[in-house]
Order: C-alpha cells, then structure tokens, then sequence
C-alpha cells in the first residue's frame, strides 16, 4: 500500500498526505482526554460560567475559521503571551511547526467532539450512575466502569468526526502556521498551493482522491466499531 | 441493629417531617404516592440531603446535621434495590453481582458469590447479560447485586411495582428469605398492603410526609386510618399441621384452626395469614349448616362505625385480634356490642396464596 501509494503519489503529495495524517492523530489523540471531560462537564454539573465554557467550546465552529487561526497566532506565535510562556519554560515553538497545525485542527474539530460526546453522555441514565454510587463506587469510579463503558460509541463517534475535521482543516492552519511544505503543508493546504501552480492540477486531482478515500473508511470505520461496541454496552 | 429516622425536609410545596426509631427486622415505609416513602428512603440512601436531622443504623450514623456528618452514598454501606433493577447494561450478571465487592472492605464481604446465587436461584444466568433476562430475573440479580456489596443495611424502594402478579409471586418469597436468613436490617418502601403482612416487622405508615401510625403489621392493617376501610385485614401467625389430600391445608393459630387452601409451605413453617376484613361474616348464633370451613368463636373487643355504610368489628379470638368489616346496619340488627360473644365465618377460598407467606415470628414487636 505505501509503494504503491509512494509510486503514485509525487513526493510532495507523499508529504503532505503523511503530515496530514500525523496532525489529524495527533490533534484527536491529544484533544479526545479533554473532550471527553468537558463533555462530561457540561453534560452533568451546573455551575456559574456554564454557558460561558459552552460559548468557549462552540466559538471555534461559529467564528469564521480565519479568525481562529490569527487568534492561536496572536496567543500561540512567538510574541504571543502562551507561545512565550511554551517557549521558555517548556522550549516548545509551535508557531509554524507541524505541531501548529496540530494545535489549530485540534481546536477547530473540538466543538465537534465535544457534542457527540456530550449526547451520548446525556443519553446515559443517571439512575444507573446513582446505583453504582450506592453500591460504594465514588464520583471518579462511577464515571470509569458505568458512564465510561455506555458512552464508548458516542467517544468513538466524536474522535473519528474530530479526525475527519481535523484533516480537512484549512482556514485555521494557513492563519496560523502559513503554508510550508514538508512543515505546515498538510493535505487541503498543498491542494491549494498545487491549484495556484500551472500543470499542478493532477496532483491536486491524486490528493482529492486521497481525501476521499480517507474520508468514506473512517466514516465506514466508526459505522463497524460504533455498532460492534454498541451491541456490547446494550445489555445482549 | 434499629434504625433512627429523624429527617426534616422541604421539597417544594411538600414537606417531610418525620421522628421515629424501628426496632431490628424488616421496617416497611408504607403509604400512597406522593407520601414522602422515597423521599424518605434517598435521604437515608444519600441520594437527597434532608435539610434537618439524623439518620442513623446502630451506631453507624450516616447523616446528623448537629455533629456535621454526612456521608456520600458510596461511603454509606447500603444494598439499595430499585423499582426498577437498575442492572449494568454492560456487565455480565456476574460482574453486576460482584460490582460492589470491589469496593466493600475485604473484612466486610458477608455473603459469599455462592450462597446468593444459591439463595436466589440464579446460577444459570451468570454468564448472560442483562438485556437477555426477564423482569423477574432481572429484580432477582439486583437483590444479590445489593447483598454481595455486604451492606449495613438493605433498602428496597418498591421492587415488586413494576412487575405483573406472577411475577410478584415469584419475588416476595426470597424478601421473605432475605429477612429470615440473612441478618441485615432492610428498609422496604411499599404501598401494597399484601406486601406489608407478609414482610414487615415493623410498618411505619406515612401520610403527607408525616408518621400516621406505627407498629407491627398486624396493628397498622387493622388501623382504617391507615390503610382504608378497603384494605382492613388482620394478620394471623399460623404454623401448618398438615396438607389434606382435599387440597385444603390445615393451620394452627391462637385463633384456633384455619382450613385454607392448599399453602406452599411445609408441615410444620411458621406462616402468616392476612384475612381481609371484608371477608369475614358475623354471627351471634353457632353457625350449622354452613357451608364455611372455618369458624371462630371470639369475644367484641371493639366496634368502629366508618363514614359511610361499614363499621369496623374488632373481635378477640384466643390471643388474636381479628378484624371484620360489615355494615352499620348489620351492627345493628343484629345488636353487636363489645364483649359479646362472636362468631367469626371465613371461606377458605377467601384467602388467596398472596396472603400466606413465611414468617419467623420472633422478631415480631408484641
């Protein structure tokens, strides 16, 4: 698959379909722990600020994705308060860095995850959360073996929806970290840059392709895990 | 082990106000809905936080709002059995059963995985899963699941209310197993009269979030107030002395002897008897020709009229206290008066099996 995919692929497509998928992992990965308590979150508690925190967590899926990406750019680059703290005490840059990229997919597909998360969270009886309680297991316990488990579809869901979000990302990414290939290139952005160029239109035609494929198998894939573990959690 | 209920509370428009201490046994909160029995349970539960007062089983105080105590409810050691099982969708029957071992201390695993499974029949669905099991069964693992945690103390918010009848019948006899084999104190909310003579040591009969009455069954059931004229019944303690070939079992009571038909128990269980009260008919003279098995020949000891057509009729048979409800006119025709001499006439098919269940008697508050 790789030869054959390295065989057909320019090597710039190559690198812009492996940053690609690096940066939609890594963005889903890292944002999948903090989605799914945030969910959990708004799903469960009341507290002042609650809408607040929800306006937060929606703003990147109302505002138009530019404004995202030089807002991160203005917090995140080198002169930005958060990138200056990263910088000295942490030594992290992710301004123009794949690691950028990272950060503006992650952000903008947060949303997404949070309310598919958040849906099956609500969707799980909390009489059953109120008898594990009872039976000794505490806030953190019953959250791991009851709530945990029967939204297992609904994370799943949202990961994969981040993933697919994060990979197609666009407006954010080239605010934020520009377009640099082998760098901040990822597969929309060298699309882009291939369709600027004259006689790039074939490349860009194999990276639509690409793009396609991955979408349908992570769509088909959260259909098969989704219902497999659905079928599990269901009590049969 | 008795059980201390001094809670306070404001829920809305509704307020529950309630001072009593039940004696070890099983102590069923008992009244209609909107009563203030569940409220009253969640708070002992930890489910709900009381605005005022104490809870406490023995000395293991689980809420008192003068010594700033309140414990969340998974620190409280309770079994609690929902209306409905509440089972884990996602477990096993047998990891629903262990769930709370994992979190008991070791030095407080009472039962044994074994001995409940044994208690309640259900060692062939260890390896199903909920969704796989019928209501009954389903009810059945949520008691083990409550007993296996090694509780304190056991509540039940009405278990038996979402099933049908046969259903019921399937279920009452391992509360009665529960309370004759295994020494944890139980808390059973009910609004089924049935379910309060065949269950309760102690009935605490709670009206619009107050205590109405209080006492053994057979007081609280013969109490009007209480339970309203339709559902009057006395309670009999019985042992059975032999089943006849003719269906018909035969039973002693402090009343004398009872042919009833045939019950589920063996030669020589103690049981308990619940007899409605509009089941039985009075008589001044020894019934003769009568087509009535059983007859008891009691004194008046009280004669209540209600508001409308029925009176109420206390009568002292042997050691008990049998309760029949007639009408007025009755009373008066026939010029009933308290110390007179009575007959009691009771059909043996008056008495429906739901009415006969197993009863240690010891424990009963005389």
């Amino acid at each position: 698959m790789g030869e054959f995919l390295t065989g057909w692929l320019g090597p710039a497509e190559w690198e812009a379909v492996r940053l690609s998928a690096r940066v939609a992992l890594w963005a889903t990965l890292v944002s999948l722990p903090l989605g799914v308590v945030t969910a959990h979150v708004l799903a469960r508690y009341e507290f002042p600020g609650k809408q607040i925190l929800n306006g937060l967590v929606h703003l990147p899926l109302i505002l138009p994705p530019v404004v995202t990406g030089y807002l991160l750019l203005v917090l995140l680059g080198r002169q930005g308060p958060l990138g200056q703290f990263l910088d000295q005490w942490f030594g992290i840059t992710v301004a123009f860095r794949w690691t950028g990229a990272a950060v503006a997919a992650g952000v903008m597909a947060f949303p997404l995850m949070v309310r598919a998360i958040r849906l099956a969270i609500e969707a799980v009886d909390p009489k059953l959360e109120q008898a594990a309680s009872t039976l000794g297991a505490s806030r953190l316990w019953v959250f791991l073996t009851v709530t945990l488990p029967l939204i297992l579809p609904g994370i799943i869901a949202g990961a994969i929806l981040a993933f697919a979000k994060a990979i197609g990302e666009f407006g954010a990414t080239i605010t934020f970290v520009s377009n640099i290939p082998g760098q901040t290139q990822t597969m929309p952005l060298a699309i882009y840059a291939f369709l600027q160029v004259p006689g790039g239109q074939e490349s860009a035609m194999r990276l639509v392709i690409v793009a396609i494929i991955i979408a349908m198998g992570a769509l088909l894939l959260s259909e098969f895990v989704a219902r497999r573990v659905a079928r599990k959690v269901g009590g049969l | 082990m008795s059980l201390a209920l001094q809670v306070r509370h404001q829920l809305g428009a509704f307020a529950l106000d309630v001072d009593v201490t039940a004696p070890p046994g099983v102590t069923v909160l008992f009244g209609p809905s909107g009563s203030g029995k569940t409220t009253l349970v969640n708070a002992v539960a930890g489910l709900l936080r009381p605005d005022q007062g104490r809870i406490a089983a023995g000395d293991w105080v689980l809420f008192d709002t003068a010594a700033r105590r309140w414990l969340p409810p998974h620190k409280r050691r309770l079994g609690y059995i929902f209306q409905e099982a509440r089972l884990f969708p996602h477990m096993s029957v047998r990891q629903n059963l262990l769930y709370g071992r994992w979190f008991a201390p070791r030095a407080a695993r009472g039962e044994s995985l074994e001995r409940v499974v044994d208690l309640l029949g259900i060692g062939h669905l260890l390896t199903r899963r909920p969704g796989a099991l019928s209501g009954g069964e389903k009810q059945r693992v949520a008691i083990g699941r409550a007993l296996l945690a090694g509780p304190r103390l056991i509540l039940a918010d009405e278990p038996l209310a979402a099933l049908d009848e046969d259903r019921k019948a399937e279920i009452l006899p391992y509360f009665e197993r529960l309370r004759d084999e295994v020494s944890v104190p139980i808390l059973y909310v009910s609004h089924s009269s049935a379910e309060v003579a065949r269950l309760a040591t102690t009935v605490i009969a709670l009206r619009e979030g107050r205590v109405a009455a209080m006492g053994p069954p057979a007081q609280v059931l013969a109490d009007a107030s209480v339970v309203g004229v339709r559902e009057l019944a006395s309670v009999l303690r019985a042992r059975v002395d032999a089943h006849h070939a003719d269906g018909l079992s035969e039973l002693a009571t402090a009343a004398g002897v009872l042919h009833l038909p045939r019950v589920a128990e063996p030669v020589g269980a103690r049981i308990r008897v619940r007899i409605m009260g509009h089941e039985v008919i009075l008589s001044r003279e020894a019934p003769v020709g009568l087509s009535a098995l059983n007859i008891l020949r009691g004194t008046i000891a009280e004669i209540q009229p209600g508001k409308g057509p029925a009176a109420r009729v206390v009568l002292a048979v042997g050691e008990e206290r049998l309760t029949a409800r007639v009408t007025r006119r009755a009373v008066q025709a026939l010029g009933l008066e308290p110390g007179q001499t009575c007959h009691a006439i009771l059909k043996s098919v008056a008495v429906a099996p739901e009415d006969v269940g197993k009863g240690r008697w010891s424990e009963r508050a005389e």
